[in-house]
């Protein structure tokens, strides 16, 4: 394959990684942004996604469409379900500390993990793709499903824009992210509106984990590089901005995609790893946030 | 804090006879056992003089805990260092990297600080499996026996161990009990409490915190060069993640910002992980349920709640 097409092939693949990587960096983004909490737990929120999504797929079988969007609909609401539990028996009871809960969400990614092992087992597993169709490019044939993962996201990640800008519920968020006590002396149940927030960041954990299950097999320790990256995609976009978040995983998917094709993968994430560090160090706000 | 000199020396001195007798009553699996707790104590004991008085939370001391394994190992596998010069590298390798650290990272505080020392260490992590040829990558080295002897005793026996690691931690233990109770400890924990306030009363934090972070270095250092001389190994999965959580869960269960809570919640967690994986092989699931409960319910740890309520003396 000549060099031209080469590099279209690792612009798609990143293109990719990106789309997941919007949608899993912005539950992260919002659950940082409007309850101040860093959740280390995040990356299991992806994983349980996949793994459900492997279980419900495994309870329809034949039918590949529906058990996906069986699949689609139901672990992320699990998840979340899951999320809004942990948020009212720990982190409400930690007044949201944001160091205790970064401990407390360390011991949930253990508990999590763990579970994962013991109920599921240490196998990677597959799950069918909804529809088998390639695009043939001139070069090479392309997987149709990776380009559905693509709008799917973009389509998630508009509506998320949407319920953030023009509804009452966005409203609320917003003013609980800008002045918590001021948003409480207007009536507005705080406790409520974390509670919800941190069940939706974790369902767009979930919804990532079930869309990429399809392309990349459902195994309990597939949490951790989600989670890295995510991190990554978060500070660089800054913390608690959604724009940003987007923009910022564009650049990492893509960069990632192009440098893991022609470099190795490890020295890919040392250089985004410091790069991320070499940001917050010098440059707090993040690359496109305002400075708080 | 600063009173009853003599008994708390008295009380220190007592648990180093204690665990010096331990080889005599304890079998030889947990001789080994509590060598290496002694060993992990030490790290815990670095991270607490971080965390637990300076109210430095460092999610990268993986990082500082290799730096010390790799310095000491490294030399060894290489050009045959023995015992002696290889501890020393360990612990100056330790130090010099959290110093590194502490330089870019202390222009942060709270939780940029924990996620700038937690990319460092994966940073650091991933940098020794990319050297994979030199560090052995996740599988690591076993470090030669010919390195492993101080003094004509081979570290690899069970006797001699056991008297290096009580040693090595023997003399974290007084380091720390000392550096606690000198007003540059009392300048620590003024830090911890306000820095703002001790920056009016003259003091600068910036070189306060990494002086604290540099001796937490050198704990994490020589932890980590009594591991791979001790017991013989040394590998990329100690620059994990996991590492770095250890500590932090040692030092909560124990209680942060007291002497002896490092040695309790390592031993404690260790005797856990060793009752939990007898029953069960998901015993990572007990460390994270101890992590959630501890923040909830008893955020001191042990000795910070013992102290508080009964023995206000206690170091």
């Amino acid at each position: 394959m000549a060099f031209g097409p080469f590099l279209l092939l690792a612009l798609m693949e990143g293109l990719v990684t990106a789309a997941v990587l919007a949608l899993a960096a912005s539950g992260l983004s919002l659950v940082f942004g409007v309850m101040r909490v860093v959740n280390v737990a995040h990356g299991e929120f992806y994983m349980l996604g996949a793994v459900l999504a492997w279980a419900v797929t495994g309870f329809i079988p034949g039918l590949p469409a529906l058990a996906f969007v069986a699949a689609l609909l139901i672990a992320p609401l699990l998840v979340a379900a899951l999320a809004a539990l942990a948020d009212g028996l720990i982190l409400k009871r930690l007044a949201y500390d944001p160091e205790a809960t970064i401990v407390a969400t360390i011991g949930l990614l253990y508990m999590i993990q763990q579970a994962a092992l013991s109920l599921y087992g240490p196998n990677a597993n597959p799950v069918r793709a909804p529809f088998e169709w390639r695009i043939q490019l001139p070069w090479f044939g392309y997987s149709g499903y990776k380009l559905f993962v693509v709008i799917a996201a973009l389509a998630v990640l508009l509506a998320l824009w949407l319920v953030m800008t023009r509804t009452k519920a966005g409203l609320v968020m917003r003013a609980t992210q800008v002045d918590r006590t001021t948003a409480r002396a207007f009536g507005i149940n705080v406790d409520r509106v974390y509670m919800g927030t941190f069940a939706l960041g974790a369902g767009l954990a979930a919804l990532a984990g079930v869309l990429v299950v399809p392309i990349q097999q459902a195994h309990y320790l597939m949490g951790g590089d989600p989670l890295l990256l995510s991190f990554i995609v978060v500070i660089i976009g800054g913390l608690g901005s959604l724009r940003g978040t987007l923009i910022a995983a564009l650049i990492i998917g893509l960069s990632d995609g192009v440098i893991s094709m022609f470099f190795t993968p490890t020295l890919a994430k040392i250089l985004a790893t410091l790069l991320v560090a070499m940001v917050l160090v010098f440059r707090p706000q993040g690359l496109f946030g305002a400075r708080a | 804090m600063t009173g009853g000199g003599v008994k708390v020396w008295a009380l220190h001195l007592a648990l180093i006879a204690v665990l010096f007798t331990a080889q005599f009553w304890l079998s030889p699996y947990h001789t080994t056992n509590l060598s290496r707790i002694m060993v992990l104590a030490v790290f815990a004991m670095g991270y607490n003089l971080a965390f637990g008085y300076t109210g430095l939370l460092s999610l990268g001391h993986a990082l500082l805990l290799a730096a010390g394994m790799y310095a000491a190992g490294l030399p060894a596998q290489l050009w045959g260092w023995s015992a002696g010069p290889a501890f020393i590298a360990g612990v100056a390798g330790g130090g010099l990297v959290a110093a590194a650290l502490g330089l870019l990272a202390l222009r942060t505080a709270g939780v940029s600080f924990m996620i700038v020392t937690l990319m460092f260490a994966q940073a650091g992590y991933l940098t020794l499996l990319y050297f994979a040829p030199v560090t052995g990558g996740d599988d690591g080295f076993a470090v030669a026996a010919a390195s492993r002897r101080f003094l004509g005793f081979a570290l690899s026996a069970d006797t001699p161990r056991f008297l290096a690691a009580l040693a090595i931690f023997a003399a974290g233990l007084f380091a720390s009990l000392a550096l606690v109770r000198s007003p540059f400890g009392r300048t620590l924990v003024a830090m911890r409490e306000n820095e703002e306030r001790s920056r009016m009363l003259g003091y600068n934090p910036f070189t306060v915190k990494l002086a604290a972070l540099t001796i937490s270095g050198l704990y994490a250092g020589a932890a980590g060069a009594a591991y791979a001389l001790l017991f013989g190994y040394v590998g990329a999965s100690f620059a994990t993640i996991q590492y770095s959580i250890l500590p932090m869960l040692y030092v909560l269960l124990g209680g942060a910002g007291t002497t002896f809570g490092p040695f309790l919640g390592a031993l404690l967690m260790f005797a856990l992980i060793e009752v939990a994986s007898g029953l069960t092989s998901a015993y990572l699931f007990f460390v994270g349920a101890a992590l959630v409960a501890l923040v909830l319910f008893a955020p001191k740890g042990i000795l910070g709640t013992i102290r508080e309520r009964w023995v206000q003396w206690l170091p």
